[in-house]
């Protein structure tokens, strides 16, 4: 079965939670995940963000629901490495 | 995520925590000032009994803290609901589901309670000498006298926070609310026939 090892996304989110709030919950939702957050532009009431989560097998699912949770919504998936498992 | 978590993140998100305290002092201030304006009409009109100063205390501070509970719920339901249709606007999608909805919802019942809570107590803090004069024990100068001592002490008290929360010298604080405890009194006792 294929997993996902490494997700870009394109997030818009409001100004709160702060960023590090933001991949806390999203780590959170993901376990055995690293999430790497990089604002990329800063408007009045929203940030633009690249989110970078690496792992064994991530749950894009889960990953949606708390981007969800925290009010910011996907743009984009920008890059995507997927392996076949054993 | 856990309960408390999931809650400190909303006190965090909605910044209620600074708004639950300035509502705090705010209406806490109005009941210590209500309670100083009524023991002193029952002090001038002379002719007060405890008991019934005591109902007349109690009266006020349900009224103060149901006063405090509708109005901090019905002006921040309002407020939240508007930040959250104007962060619906710059995000172009629904919020329905996130912790920002979450907020508008269950913030202003929290804001509300302190509101309400606030006045209520530092109300009845006021009347304790009232209370213990009814239950038995005798007050130095009087119930009603110590009850405007007391109003004047929590006043003093409540500037010393004002002084701490804004990081000024705590006394000048303090002198500055007793200051205006002192004028309503004398405009109470100005006015008063």
């Amino acid at each position: 079965m294929a997993t996902i090892k490494r997700i870009v996304l394109d997030v818009l989110k409001p100004h709160s939670p702060n960023v590090v709030e933001f991949a806390q919950r999203i780590a959170d939702d993901s376990t055995g995940c690293r999430v790497q957050v990089t604002v990329s532009e800063v408007d009045e009431k929203t940030e633009s963000l690249i989110v970078v989560i690496t792992g064994e097998s991530i749950e894009i699912e889960a990953v949606e629901n708390a981007l969800k949770s925290m009010g910011a919504s996907l743009h984009s998936i920008d890059d995507v490495e997927v392996i076949h498992g054993e | 995520m856990n309960m408390l978590t999931e809650l400190g993140l909303l006190i965090r998100l909605s910044r209620s925590h600074q708004i639950a305290r300035r509502y705090f002092v705010v209406n806490g201030f109005d009941g210590a000032l209500t309670m100083l304006g009524l023991n002193l009409g029952f002090y001038i009109s002379g002719s007060v009994t405890t008991s019934t100063a005591v109902s007349a205390c109690i009266a006020t501070a349900i009224a103060l803290g149901i006063s405090g509970l509708s109005s901090g719920y019905v002006s921040e339901m309002a407020e939240k609901k508007r930040e959250l249709r104007e962060l619906e606007q710059a995000m172009v999608s629904d919020l329905e589901h996130s912790v920002h909805a979450t907020a508008a919802r269950l913030v202003p019942v929290l804001i509300a309670f302190v509101n309400g809570l606030g006045p209520f107590l530092i109300a009845m803090l006021v009347t304790t000498p009232l209370w213990l004069e009814q239950a038995g024990f005798t007050m130095p100068f009087g119930a009603i006298s110590s009850a405007i001592a007391t109003a004047f002490l929590v006043i003093f008290m409540m500037g010393m926070l004002l002084g701490w929360i804004s990081g000024t010298f705590w006394l000048w604080s303090a002198l500055r609310t007793l200051a205006i405890a002192v004028g309503t009194s004398l405009l109470i006792l100005l006015f008063t026939p």
